[in-house]
């Protein structure tokens, strides 16, 4: 397989850990003497009390606003096919069906 | 062991059938013994058909004939045609019925702690292994007639299955509309398995590959296969099933439920690669396969990003990814008449899509079986209830972890090969194509991005304190593809020569596979 010659995992993997040991180095070089409990392992929210962690957490709903506003359309059109009523599930087969049958009869006579 | 190879087809189908029907009984005797005969079943049959497998890589395709003086006598004396129960298992077959072994015996294991919180383990149980039987049977037959019927098994116990929760609501509907959906395609399945016989008596795929004329009645059963097997397999846009039937289905069985669907897959490209082949017109049918695989796999990402409920958001990348299988096979089928794009990029997208079926359901199962993981853990689905799980779920955040990056096509990960070798070969065929493939690719990453940081990143919520890491044999059942995984991605080449590239000459080798049955008849 030609993409295959060209592709080795165990090179990347390497690479990886090389690139691991440097960060953990670096790492390790950071400031180790912090007290626990106190502002400096609290969340730091510009001077601001930062809020209860339900509050905190970012929800799945609030994900990729902008992603499903920019394709609401689309979206709008979709969910819309998405009835969840088995009888629409039939139309949809019965349709494709038809249009499959309709191409390879077509496709014979070209 | 000669004797054990020759018989280990059947034996393969009779052992787990054997143990559906034993288990209720043993169910008396308590759950240990119960799992023990279940999970002994199970491994038996993926011992079975290892050294099927070994064997067919090494002498080739193999026939077993049910009621022969010989296994291999395939036409009796006397007759012209096969009369009899014939179990056909090349390359790719084998292939299959390896994802098939292997993921309902990691699922029986994952299973065991979940049904300690179960009533009805016999019936489970039951239905767990008659489903194993319907995929390998499904996988391993060589007449039409009988692919009808291990469909037929396979559909009954995976609505059973699916809808096995009775007391949450959502799980009945999801089993009804399977068994509906599966009832329609069966039926349409054996219409045209009826279309076939009518003209040429005969129900031995090799003996109707090499009859078949191409007729308008061929090509209406043509049809009505095709379309019934893409709903089977859940491609756009007769997917709506899916979701609703993989969200619902108790732990231990979505991925199974969704390797059933992959063997309708193997189905669709049986019929045709096999039955129908050269006498096809293949660029026709090949785009008719790439257009139902470029809807999956961009419908169901968009779809899946959209999802809240961390199950259905599985079950419809599980849709995507089935379009990565339809869109390789479909190039390599559209050019398939065409012996120098055949061997240029052909055979590589064949290679890539059937490459792609394994990888999937071991990412995919794992998947699943982590989704079941926060179910059973904190007693919800839903996304938006989740949060900070890192803490709690090490073990299950880890696979999670593994699972989504190899499904996201992250190097080095498994995924990231068969979808490097879609991507070449297609871009070949139609630039176009490759590009939607990597987009998908994109938003598949940004969907599990979405899925991880929601249930597994983020403060420690106060709700969540009490939730533990999921009992060891679910965490097993989860490692052994983990590590399945793991290993496939670090030595992608040696399981593509070794399993891959004898399945795609299978595949392609129509002559070789009616041969092993008509032989010079």
């Amino acid at each position: 397989m030609a993409s295959l010659s060209t592709w080795s995992p165990i090179v990347l993997v390497v690479a990886f850990l090389i690139l691991a040991a440097v960060a953990y180095f670096f790492r390790s070089r950071g400031e180790p003497r912090y007290k626990e409990g106190t502002a400096q392992t609290q969340v730091f929210l510009a001077g601001e009390e930062a809020p209860e962690p339900d509050k905190r957490h970012i929800r799945a709903h609030n994900m990729y606003w902008g992603f499903f506003q920019a394709l609401k359309r689309y979206y709008e059109t979709t969910m819309n096919a998405h009835t969840g009523i088995i009888n629409d599930y039939i139309i949809w087969f019965t349709s494709v069906v038809a249009i499959t049958a309709v191409i390879v009869f077509i496709a014979g006579m070209v | 062991m000669d004797s054990l190879v020759t018989h280990s087809s059947i034996l393969a189908i009779a052992i787990p059938l054997l143990a559906a029907f034993i288990v209720p009984l043993v169910s008396k005797v308590g759950d240990k013994a119960r799992n023990t005969v279940v999970i002994g079943a199970l491994a038996l049959a993926e011992f079975l058909v290892i050294i099927l497998a070994r064997d067919i890589y090494l002498n080739g395709l193999h026939v077993y004939t049910l009621g022969a003086a010989a296994t291999d006598l395939t036409i009796p004396e006397h007759y012209m045609v096969p009369v009899r129960i014939i179990l056909e298992v090349d390359a790719m077959s084998v292939f299959m019925g390896i994802i098939t072994t292997t993921i309902s015996l990691a699922g029986a294991i994952y299973s065991i702690s979940f049904m300690k919180e179960e009533t009805g383990g016999d019936r489970f149980y039951t239905l767990l292994l008659l489903l194993a039987v319907g995929m390998l049977g499904l996988v391993f037959t060589g007449d039409m007639f009988n692919f009808f019927v291990f469909l037929e098994i396979l559909s009954i116990s995976g609505a059973a299955l699916a809808a096995f929760r009775t007391r949450f609501g959502d799980a009945t509907e999801g089993g009804f509309k399977y068994i509906v959906i599966s009832a329609v395609g069966a039926l349409v399945v054996l219409f045209a398995v009826g279309i076939l016989y009518s003209q040429y008596n005969l129900l031995s795929i090799a003996a109707l590959a090499q009859a078949i004329q191409y007729t308008a009645l061929d090509k209406i059963a043509l049809a009505l296969l095709v379309v019934a097997l893409a709903m089977k397999l859940a491609s756009v846009p007769l997917h709506m099933w899916a979701p609703d039937t993989y969200s619902v289905a108790p732990a231990g069985t979505t991925p199974m439920i969704y390797v059933a669907s992959q063997a309708c897959l193997y189905g669709l490209f049986r019929v045709l690669f096999s039955l129908y082949g050269v006498s096809l017109d293949t660029l026709t049918i090949g785009w008719v396969v790439i257009i139902l695989g470029v809807l999956s796999m961009f419908v169901g990402v968009t779809m899946a990003v959209h999802q809240s409920d961390i199950k259905r958001l599985m079950a419809y990348h599980a849709i995507s990814q089935s379009g990565y299988m339809l869109l390789g096979i479909g190039v390599g089928l559209a050019v398939l008449a065409d012996p120098q794009a055949l061997a240029s990029y052909g055979r590589e997208a064949i290679s890539g899509g059937i490459f792609h079926i394994i990888n999937n359901a071991l990412y995919k199962g794992l998947l699943f079986l982590t989704a079941e993981a926060l179910f059973f853990a904190l007693g919800t689905r839903d996304l938006n209830k989740m949060g900070g799980m890192f803490r709690n779920m090490k073990y299950t955040a880890i696979f999670f972890i593994i699972g989504a990056l190899a499904i996201s096509g992250v190097p080095p990960f498994n995924g990231f090969t068969s979808k490097l070798m879609i991507y070449e070969s297609v871009y070949n065929f139609s630039p176009v194509l490759a590009v939607i493939a990597m987009l998908v690719s994109i938003l598949t990453l940004a969907s599990f991005t979405k899925a991880f940081q929601s249930a597994f990143t983020g403060p420690a919520l106060p709700q969540h304190d009490n939730v533990r890491e999921v009992p060891k044999p679910m965490l097993i059942g989860m490692g052994i593809l983990a590590v399945a995984i793991v290993f496939f991605s670090l030595f992608p080449s040696l399981v593509v020569d070794t399993i891959v590239t004898p399945a795609t000459d299978a595949l392609i080798d129509q002559a070789g596979y009616i041969g092993a049955v008509m032989g010079g008849a």
